[in-house]
């Protein structure tokens, strides 16, 4: 289309190259030198040095990301084939929580989990506990589920309003049980939104240190704190951090190409 | 009777799942309520936080701030993705290609990371502005605040404007022209009310996401406080309903306006409806 004038995209190439682009490099660049600007692998290296926190942010954002799927495939399954008006309603009941700000959907849980809160206290009227739920790893897992569920279930219910109902009747008809028609036809239909799902919910479960910072704790440092600490925290060290960040992207490049390798539809869902 | 069984438990199922879902909220909306400051007792009713609520002047100050920078920046980004989404349209397929993969860094980049490296070239800007005495040198601030709010919300227009232009039947426009239209007037007269349904939904979706924003403002802000940073650190000092009375007004507010615009779209459907009878 040759209508359109391209030079209108110019004002846009520049904020692309001075804001995207450009900033990126800098991050590049502070990873790889030391404070006087000579070249480095030291903060890379450092980085290995918080092995641990960056294993304990892959293993709760992935055990986040699969209690995920496990919670949204059914509602998603179950939205699909209600009747179109009613699938509206729900879609609005499932988008209404992620309106109010993150930031005090997690402050309710610090609340609803704490000591002395509602939960406890009726667990304590059937005579168990009080638990300490509250700055658990447990609880971040369940601040990391309760935020991101949405975003599994958009994308899944958005690639199963795809699959007809007479497609999971004629498996029932030609004699293949529940867990057959889930497997073989129901699961397989819907990889498209698995995959969109899976990388909706991991990426932002392993870079948050909001959730772990209100619900746990000090005890369970995640990437993100890491992070955090180094550009706006105490131990204030942009090169370091930089190294983080950019370990913290190869991480999701290549969770991103794990699901897109098996799906070639990706972002299918995100509106 | 076996299906009956399966209904049954789906219903259960969404059920729990939607109690799940709403049960903090809930606890929010009763507890703003609350006499006291525990976290258990529901002690007697009141409405005293949502008073000491309206005459917090650094919330109040903050919500200014919020609707600020998200009215300025949506149309920056607006104007700004919707000029290059034409621009776009009009480019070969290679660089078309290239300039859509950029585009999508800041989507899929996790925030922490577009916010640290937009507040690495702010640092790195100031400290060259030092040593150059015309250049402003402190940005930090509403101008860097302004900045990242646009970066992050211009690839939303653009993935919301160009697949409308895409569809757009360009012998509409070539027929204008040949019709005796000049450019500018076949753009303005066709082009433009044709796309302006994305135009305006992008303008929306900016805003939102703008006055949500917490992860890229906190690295980007200075000392200035949007709404979600006036948050933040109140959740870092004591308990306060104050909170909830907070959450619960907005919820109300969210809540308000979804109703709203659902009625009018339904009212807007039956017209259309009874129009194509007619």
């Amino acid at each position: 289309m040759k209508e359109y004038d391209k030079r209108l995209a110019a004002p846009y190439l520049v904020w692309m190259a001075l804001f995207t682009v450009i900033p990126l490099l800098i991050v590049c660049y502070y990873a790889l030198t030391d404070a006087d600007g000579h070249l480095t692998l030291a903060n890379l290296v450092s980085v290995s040095g918080y092995g641990s926190v960056f294993a304990r942010s892959l293993l709760l954002a992935m055990i986040a990301t699969v209690i995920c799927l496990v919670i949204a495939f059914p509602v998603g399954y179950f939205l699909s084939r209600l009747r179109v008006n009613k699938q509206r309603i729900m879609q609005m009941l499932v988008m209404l929580p992620m309106w109010m700000n993150f930031l005090l959907r997690t402050y309710a849980w610090m609340g609803l989990l704490s000591i002395n809160g509602p939960i406890n206290t009726l667990l304590g009227l059937v005579g168990l506990g009080p638990f300490n739920m509250l700055n658990t790893a447990g609880a971040v897992v369940l601040g990391m589920v309760y935020n991101y569920v949405p975003y599994m279930i958009l994308p899944l219910y958005t690639s199963m309003t795809k699959i007809d109902q007479s497609i999971v009747e004629a498996a029932q008809d030609l004699g293949a049980n529940t867990t057959q028609t889930l497997f073989r036809v129901l699961i397989p239909m819907s990889v498209p939104g698995i995959c969109t799902g899976i990388t909706m919910v991991f990426v932002p479960a392993v870079s948050t240190f909001v959730i772990s910072r209100m619900l746990g704790g000090g005890a369970n440092l995640l990437i993100g704190d890491l992070i955090e600490m180094q550009f706006l925290g105490n131990s204030y060290n942009l090169n370091v951090g930089s190294a983080m960040s950019l370990v913290l992207m190869i991480i999701v490049l290549l969770c991103m190409s794990f699901t897109s390798s098996f799906d070639e539809d990706e972002m299918e869902g995100v509106s | 009777m076996k299906t009956k069984h399966l209904r049954l438990m789906q219903r259960t199922y969404v059920i729990l799942f939607f109690g799940f879902m709403y049960l903090p909220i809930a606890y929010m909306i009763l507890f703003s309520f609350n006499e006291s400051k525990g976290y258990a007792l529901f002690t007697g009713f009141t409405t005293k936080w949502y008073a000491s609520l309206l005459t917090n002047s650094s919330i109040l100050r903050a919500l200014v701030v919020s609707l600020e920078v998200a009215l300025v920046s949506a149309v920056v980004a607006t104007v700004l993705g919707t000029a290059a989404s034409l621009g776009i349209a009009g480019m070969k397929r290679t660089s078309r290609l290239v300039i859509t993969n950029i585009t999508y860094i800041p989507v899929v980049n996790p925030e922490i990371i577009t916010g640290i490296s937009l507040m690495l070239l702010f640092v790195a800007y100031q400290r060259l502005a030092g040593g150059v005495s015309w250049l402003p040198d402190v940005i930090m601030g509403m101008p860097t605040l302004l900045i990242a709010h646009v970066a992050f919300n211009v690839p939303y227009v653009i993935f919301n404007v160009s697949p409308k232009l895409r569809q757009l039947d360009i012998h509409l426009y070539e027929a204008a022209l040949d019709l005796g239209c000049d450019p500018k007037q076949a753009f303005f007269k066709v082009i433009l009310p044709e796309i302006s349904p994305a135009i305006l939904s992008s303008f929306l979706i900016c805003l939102t996401y703008s006055i949500d924003d917490f992860m890229i403002s906190y690295f980007n802000c200075g000392t200035v406080e949007t709404l979600p940073i006036a948050i933040y650190s109140m959740t870092r000092r004591k308990v306060s309903p104050e909170i909830y009375a907070l959450s619960t007004i907005m919820f109300g507010a969210i809540l308000a306006v979804i109703l709203l615009s659902n009625t009018l779209e339904g009212r807007r459907y039956k017209r259309d409806l009874s129009a194509q009878q007619n």
